[in-house]
């Protein structure tokens, strides 16, 4: 029992150390470059000081975090919920993928930031066109990786299924939907990451709370420090929904995520044997 | 039970299939013709890709002919049929259930008593030597447990006819030669019609009561070979009998003429 809890503790170091060591060369370099005077501190604030400031001004920050974060849950489960929605009638019916995809790609190429200015003028400065700008930008992967999946099933399985007799729903539920569940989270992981841009994003065009409002706010006023520790803060805020999801999945798929060794999903891996 | 002796399991009626390749009309079988009695075992062998699959396709439905009809079980076939078990050559597993929630889906995907389809996998699994593999992963198992997975769930719900589209194909030699052992096994003790498409002569025979030798695309079928072996049939003692050598001898002929002709 000890031998494994310290397996699994070795494991996770072998694991994390690469990450954290190229963290901290990065710390050091930024560190280097301000204290030698290489860049400008007000064009480069030193590490030290943008940290203090993400200390010293946190509960203004929270506030703000906390704004950004809502919106950008908000936004990817309406594009999760849609998204796989879409995907499944476009599976189950060819009219509608090809009435619907035409539609799906122009949304998607279509700049968000362009557009993001319309959704204020449609309505206001609230929680709204952030949301809606969020949804745009997480929808596409969702239903592209939706779409994969079910499509992913094999046609032997789909034949047994159709012998077995237990109907469209059945078949769905039991065999089609389980199937697409590795490549649905492949989609919602790229989605919550792009989720959180589309927040801020939909800030910067006409908010007066959120991250990127706090930018913004720090752009104009020359506060360098106060914009990186805005950087990072969107940053560790995004880092965090997709380990969340990262963890969801392995706690979903613990058939599929045992058999993958990718690097980036193995940072929370319980340590398997 | 509606089918008595005089009624076949499965009859096949001057059956053609035609489909529409890029270029031409291509017919995969042309007019043939096959009745399997029930608790028969019948072997179909012939070369790659003469339509031996598609002939099982027919059977259960999943496929219709171009021209002529199918009974399965005294009742025509049209649409997917659901008294009928399938194997094909991959195990087709959900990764995501153990070997006994994989045997089960049938039962769920029916609507079967749960107790008591669970009473049958537990005989399928102590039947095929599963016993002890209840609960690993399908990528937990090797090929040859995989595909008795697969036989198990085929036989759950005690379909009267069985089929198997080259089950054992993947398997390396020895594991096959078990598969076959237990599948002689399983037959005798279910009494389910068979009907088996294979690439390997030995097992057709060993198998059957009966070989159909199709010829190369557009299959018909080129001859029925009656196998003349006991009932139970001893692996190493059947393979050894005159009678066992003479008729895969002949096959093999009968295959060489075929494939070689065009």
């Amino acid at each position: 029992m000890d031998k494994v809890q310290a397996d699994r503790w070795r494991g996770v170091a072998e694991r994390t150390w690469r990450p954290a060591a190229l963290l901290a060369a990065c710390l050091a370099v930024w560190h280097l470059i301000t204290v030698t005077g290489l860049v400008e501190a007000y064009l480069v604030p030193s590490p030290a000081k943008t940290f203090g400031l993400l200390v010293d001004k946190w509960s203004y920050l929270w506030g703000h975090t906390w704004v950004t974060t809502y919106e950008t849950i908000l936004g990817f489960v309406i594009a999760g919920v849609l998204g796989v929605l879409v995907a499944v009638a476009m599976v189950y019916s060819r009219t509608i993928e090809s009435t619907a995809y035409p539609i799906l790609l122009f949304a998607q190429v279509i700049p968000k930031i362009a557009i993001a200015p319309l959704f204020v003028v449609w309505l206001g400065f609230g929680l709204e066109p952030k949301v809606i700008v969020a949804v745009l930008m997480a929808f596409f992967p969702v239903v592209i990786s939706t779409v994969t999946g079910l499509k992913s099933v094999d046609t032997e399985m789909l034949d047994l299924a159709a012998t077995m007799g237990g109907g469209p729903v059945k078949t769905f539920v039991k065999i089609r939907f389980p199937a697409a569940l590795p490549h649905l989270f492949a989609g919602l992981k790229v989605a919550v990451t792009l989720a959180v841009t589309g927040a801020v994003v939909g800030e910067f065009v006409g908010s007066n709370e959120g991250l990127g409002y706090v930018i913004l706010q720090a752009n104009g006023n020359m506060d360098t420090p106060m914009l990186f520790a805005g950087l990072i803060v969107i940053s560790v805020v995004g880092v965090l929904l997709f380990l969340l999801l990262d963890l969801a999945e392995r706690l979903m798929l613990p058939w599929h995520a045992s058999r993958r060794g990718a690097a980036v999903t193995t940072l929370l891996a319980k340590g398997g044997s | 039970m509606t089918g008595t002796l005089t009624t076949p399991a499965v009859s096949i009626g001057d059956v053609s299939v035609r489909f529409q390749s890029k270029r031409a009309e291509v017919t995969a079988i042309q007019q043939v013709s096959l009745d399997v009695a029930p608790g028969e075992f019948v072997s179909i062998v012939g070369p790659s890709g003469c339509g031996k699959s598609t002939l099982l396709k027919l059977v259960s439905g999943l496929l219709s002919p171009s021209s002529g009809s199918v009974t399965l079980l005294g009742e025509p076939v049209n649409g997917p049929r659901h008294d009928i078990g399938f194997v094909f050559q991959r195990a087709a597993l959900l990764e995501w259930r153990s070997a006994r929630r994989n045997i089960l889906l049938q039962a769920e995907m029916r609507g079967m008593n749960s107790a008591e389809a669970g009473r049958r996998a537990d005989e399928l699994i102590e039947m095929t030597g599963l016993s002890g593999f209840e609960n690993a992963l399908p990528h937990e198992l090797s090929g040859g447990m995989q595909q008795r997975v697969a036989l198990c769930r085929a036989l759950l719900h005690q379909p009267r006819v069985l089929l198997m589209d080259e089950p054992f194909g993947a398997l390396d030699a020895l594991t096959r030669e078990q598969m076959n052992v237990e599948l002689h096994r399983v037959w005798r003790e279910t009494g389910t019609t068979v009907l088996l498409v294979t690439h390997s002569i030995a097992e057709s025979v060993y198998l059957a009561n009966r070989v159909i030798v199709l010829t190369r695309r557009p299959a018909v079928v080129h001859e029925v070979i009656e196998v003349d072996l006991a009932g139970t049939r001893d692996y190493s003692a059947t393979m050894a009998r005159p009678e066992f050598a003479s008729t895969t001898a002949h096959i093999r002929e009968l295959l060489g003429a075929v494939t070689g002709q065009d």
